[in-house]
């Protein structure tokens, strides 16, 4: 966990009072509502389809537990008592009041949680791998870097009205779980051969209308020139993105027509110009970010002891331990996923009482620390092993050890219709039938990995090109169809997902799902074959044909 | 719409001329990029204060050649949304070392005024009346920030990295 200092809590309330002045001018009609957009989308608040929405941000993902029972209470003072956690770590309030935002902002600010830039043509909250700094075989914490970055990036002056919206992920692990190749700056922390640490800088991926994965700009920047970088980047974006078609402002545009090696050399000439100047980091103020990182006093503990052994027994134990604790970098240690995708449930919801919970939880088996994932779950990143048994056993009564982590019916999906003012078609109902048709964790189990992405619409916020099957609403005649795509994936090995025919009607799209997963059943070469593998192999025609020969 | 300079309400020095417009023997004039790229010796030779409007869509690099001899270079929001100008400013300033007057024309509003300020600008010609008035309290509302600009400022980065070292002696 990050302690924020005085020189943090001092921004964070000043903005709050910044806010509260702009939603008072609001209120009076001294601004207009073209004039407090921006400045309202800058911290987070949306109009949507029946209220304001309000969307809070969580810096690569990590909360304490303080702060989540601060949302928790959020949720249940100025909301209808839940929310709903994001692919981009947030979290999203729907029914909230515009005059209610500053004070629950301002109730926010006192644990240290913002909405700065959590929408808006701006640098956006930096994402993290939901392991970080407790997942094996990490170069080092990319939190720390997660961290200066948001400092940077937060009320910059100069990129606070970019062409559109940027957003950072940042990884540190071979293991992609950052999605890194689809963010308009993708960051992976590597150690070269001097034993320097610093980035492999990728840019230009990002969803949406036009899908792109990023590419390498540069294999490594080192950690001291990461911002000078960046802001060259950043820079280079905000002169020559473009600005006359909003559909076309995303750098992933720019790099696309600029071409790759065109666009670094821009960089590079922009980075002449700063490099080694006032942004260069040195080693006492990386260290005095990392020395506010807080790690827990982790014990010696055993491996494999009494309490696990005992419970091997449980067979619902057993499957909820085989599918959502993932080895700790410490030994005795475990990391322990928490699904938010219980069968027939809209994915990512949280209610307050279950935040509150899960925050007690967090303090007696976590280090009092929770992590968002980008998967609409929620992680305890430091439980001992010994604890584990007890921990399920709360969580299940909970409704929070849904056995399902990673397997067909843990669905991204984004609120589609159901609250979305841009939508074309409702992505919850398709994700809570699919998660009721594949409830059996034996069909599950048998199916294996298998990552279902939902959007609402071309916007992609529920990332379903990079679905392994991914499911997009579209309007045709004034009705929902969806256009199915498989084999993309948001890994290490990012890909984008192939359309296999024509768009099918709402009420066909549990059906066709079924049958693609048939389809896989029966064509893939072992048991261990994943789904996305048997794609890659086989190409989408044997898919296409099984689903469209019957309709 | 009012002029803010240096913090004040003032009164504007410079005239606009536009390109067909006989420039006046004397007086400080504010004329545009094309004009002035069209003969910039003579002009900067010129015996009073001379600005020019610089598009927020080309390289301020063009400039470096005269910059110590402008007395005003006013970059431009065609809407306070485009912040291309903010990028000019600062490449100006920290960059290029330009010490004449930044000023903000266009869509400048007082949300944007700590922004501007940061960046180098300074003096602003502010779309409300009332915004103007405001300026003080708007420019003051923030005591620390994060990014080093060349506003003198120090960074929170800088302010820490100053408190280690304090603290470590
Ligand atoms: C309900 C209100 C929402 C609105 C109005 C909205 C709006 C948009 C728009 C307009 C885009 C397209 C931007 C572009 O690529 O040009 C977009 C993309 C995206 N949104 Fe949302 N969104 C909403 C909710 C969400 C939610 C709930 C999530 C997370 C679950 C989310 C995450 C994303 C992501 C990850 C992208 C993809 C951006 C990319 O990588 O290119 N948004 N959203
Ligand atoms: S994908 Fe479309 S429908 Fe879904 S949240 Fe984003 S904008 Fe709304």
């Amino acid at each position: 966990m990050y302690a924020y200092d005085d020189i943090d809590r001092a921004i964070v309330h000043e903005r709050v009072e910044e806010f509260r002045d702009q939603v008072s001018r609001r209120l009076s009609g001294e601004l207009t509502e073209d004039e407090f957009k921006p400045l309202r989308l800058m911290n987070g608040v949306y109009l949507q389809l029946h209220a304001y929405m309000f969307r809070v941000a969580i810096p690569y993902g990590t909360l304490s537990s303080a702060q989540l029972r601060k949302l928790a209470h959020v949720a249940r003072t100025y909301d209808r008592g839940y929310g709903h956690f994001t692919t981009r770590q947030n979290i999203q309030f729907n029914w909230i009041a515009l005059k209610d935002l500053p004070d629950a902002l301002a109730d926010l600010a006192e644990v240290g949680i913002h909405a700065m830039q959590t929408s808006g043509n701006c640098t956006r909250n930096v994402t993290a791998d939901q392991w970080a700094g407790v997942a094996p075989g990490e170069v080092e914490d990319p939190r720390v870097w997660a961290e200066i970055l948001r400092q940077h990036t937060a009320l910059h002056p100069e990129f606070s009205f970019l062409p559109r919206k940027f957003k950072f992920a940042i990884t540190a692990s071979d293991h992609d779980r950052a999605a890194i190749k689809i963010h308009d700056i993708g960051l992976k922390l590597v150690r070269n051969d001097a034993g320097e640490t610093g980035f492999e800088v990728l840019v230009g991926g990002g969803l949406g209308r036009s899908p792109f994965i990023g590419r390498t700009i540069k294999s490594f920047v080192a950690g001291r020139d990461i911002l000078s970088y960046i802001e060259a980047v950043l820079r280079v974006y905000n002169q020559y993105g473009r600005r006359d078609n909003i559909y076309k402002a995303r750098i992933k545009i720019l790099v696309h027509e600029l071409g790759i090696e065109k666009f670094a050399a821009e960089v590079e000439q922009a980075w002449a110009e700063i490099a080694d100047g006032p942004l260069t980091l040195d080693d006492e103020m990386i260290e005095d970010i990392r020395s506010r990182f807080i790690y827990p006093a982790y014990e010696k503990l055993p491996a494999e002891p009494d309490e696990l052994r005992a419970a091997a027994g449980d067979a619902r134990f057993e499957a909820w331990r085989n599918n959502s604790v993932a080895p700790h970098r410490h030994d005795g240690y475990a990391i322990v996923t928490l699904s938010l995708k219980p069968a027939g449930g809209p994915p990512g919801d949280a209610t307050a009482e279950q935040m509150d919970a899960v925050a007690d939880l967090a303090d007696k088996y976590s280090f009092g620390e929770i992590r968002v994932g980008h998967e609409q779950n929620l992680v305890l990143p430091h439980v001992a092993r010994r604890d584990l048994p007890a921990l399920w056993a709360a969580l299940d009564k909970l409704g929070l050890a849904t056995p399902n982590v990673g397997l067909v019916s843990d669905i991204i999906a984004c609120p589609g219709l159901d609250y979305c003012s841009l939508a074309n078609a409702r992505s919850i109902p398709i994700a809570q039938e699919l998660s009721r048709r594949f409830a059996s964790p034996e069909t599950a189990a048998l199916i294996g990995r298998l990552h279902i992405n939902i959007s609402g619409c071309i916007n992609a916020c529920g990332h379903h090109h990079v679905g392994h099957i991914g499911i997009l609403g579209v309007e045709k005649n004034g009705e929902e169809f969806y256009q199915i795509t498989i084999g993309g994936r948001a890994d290490e090995g990012a890909e984008l997902g192939e359309l296999i025919g024509p768009a099918v009607p709402y009420g066909e799209v549990a059906d066709v799902i079924e049958d693609i997963v048939e389809a896989y059943l029966s064509l893939r070469q072992r048991p261990d074959e994943l789904f996305v593998d048997a794609v890659k192999r086989l190409g989408v025609e044997p898919f296409k044909e099984r689903v469209y020969a019957t309709r | 719409m009012p002029l803010v300079k240096n913090g004040q309400i003032t009164a504007d020095e410079f005239v606009a001329v536009a390109d067909d417009v006989e420039l006046p023997a004397e007086g400080a004039v504010l004329i545009s990029a094309a004009r002035l790229l069209a003969d910039p010796e003579r002009l900067v030779a010129r015996n009073s204060p001379l600005g020019v409007i610089w598009p927020n869509n080309r390289d301020v690099a063009e400039l470096k050649p005269w910059l110590d001899r402008l007395a005003l270079i006013a970059l431009v929001f065609p809407t306070y949304k485009d912040g291309r100008a903010h990028s000019q400013a600062r490449r100006l300033r920290e960059v290029y070392g330009y010490r004449g007057e930044l000023r903000a024309t266009g869509q400048v509003l007082r949300d944007q005024f700590t922004f501007l300020v940061r960046n180098g600008f300074d003096a602003l010609d502010v779309k409300k009346e009332t915004d103007a008035h405001a300026f003080g309290e708007a420019t003051h509302r923030y005591t620390e920030f994060y990014q080093p600009t060349g506003d003198g400022h120090r960074s929170a980065l800088q302010l820490r990295r100053q408190r280690h070292l304090t603290s470590a002696t």
